[in-house]
């Protein structure tokens, strides 16, 4: 479940980003991280799924739980990034 | 069981390599500057940029945040399923000498294969990015 969390965060932010299509609030830092763990869960979860069988996706509520985590997690991060570069007077536009 | 080790020693070479590019980059700029502003200063940049005038530090900082970004969410799943912890030795696999096996097995094959495919979709990228830029500019070019 924290995979397709992470996918749908990953493609939200992205259709937001090409919306908004100057670079305002470094969007695409937040596109990068989320594309990034979206990429490597899905070599997990396939390399996981070829091995071990059973199910490719894991529907509990533990996974739900992480997924909404590790999406606020990454939300947190770029908001650090994004106030440090406000305050420091380098962010675009 | 530690799997995105493998990505963050990427990522931390390429945050070096970035580092290095982005200071040659900053050096030929400066020397451009010198030159004085009436010069043709474009053989200068044409060594960090390609023609789309995409530079190497921009193109290096897609993979460094991809890399980054993966690594730090996959840390956090590795820290809620207790395999990663804030202390040495910070993964739980080493405390087991029965569990050292494994857990190298997993950084070479799930590790090393997460690295290749987050490098190969930045490959990508960047081409679908270089091929845009080039035909945009060739667009502007002709309409002149």
């Amino acid at each position: 479940m924290y995979f397709i969390l992470t996918a749908l965060a990953a493609i939200v932010t992205t259709i937001l980003w090409y919306r908004i299509s100057e670079d305002k609030y470094q969007l695409s830092t937040l596109c990068f991280i989320y594309w990034g763990a979206t990429l490597m869960w899905l070599v997990d979860h396939v390399i996981a799924f070829l091995d071990e069988g059973g199910a490719f996706f894991e529907m509990t509520l533990d996974a739900t739980l992480l997924g909404i985590i590790v999406v606020l997690c990454g939300f947190f991060v770029w908001g650090m990034i994004t106030f440090v570069k406000v305050t420091k007077g380098t962010l675009k536009n | 069981m530690a799997c995105f080790v493998v990505p963050m020693t990427e990522a931390i070479i390429v945050s070096v390599v970035k580092h290095i590019a982005k200071k040659k980059e900053e050096k030929a700029l400066s020397e451009a500057s010198t030159l004085g502003k009436g010069e043709d200063v474009s053989f200068m940049e044409e060594n960090h940029t390609t023609q789309t005038g995409l530079s190497w530090t921009q193109k290096l900082g897609w993979l460094n945040a991809l890399l980054w970004g993966g690594v730090f969410l996959l840390a956090v799943e590795h820290i809620w399923h207790g395999e990663v912890i804030l202390w040495p030795p910070f993964l739980t696999a080493m405390r087991n000498p029965n569990d050292i096996p494994i857990m190298l097995h997993e950084m070479a094959s799930v590790g090393t294969s997460m690295a290749i495919f987050v490098t190969l979709v930045w490959v990508g990228m960047v081409f679908i990015a270089e091929q845009k830029m080039k035909r945009s500019f060739c667009k502007g070019f002709n309409r002149n």
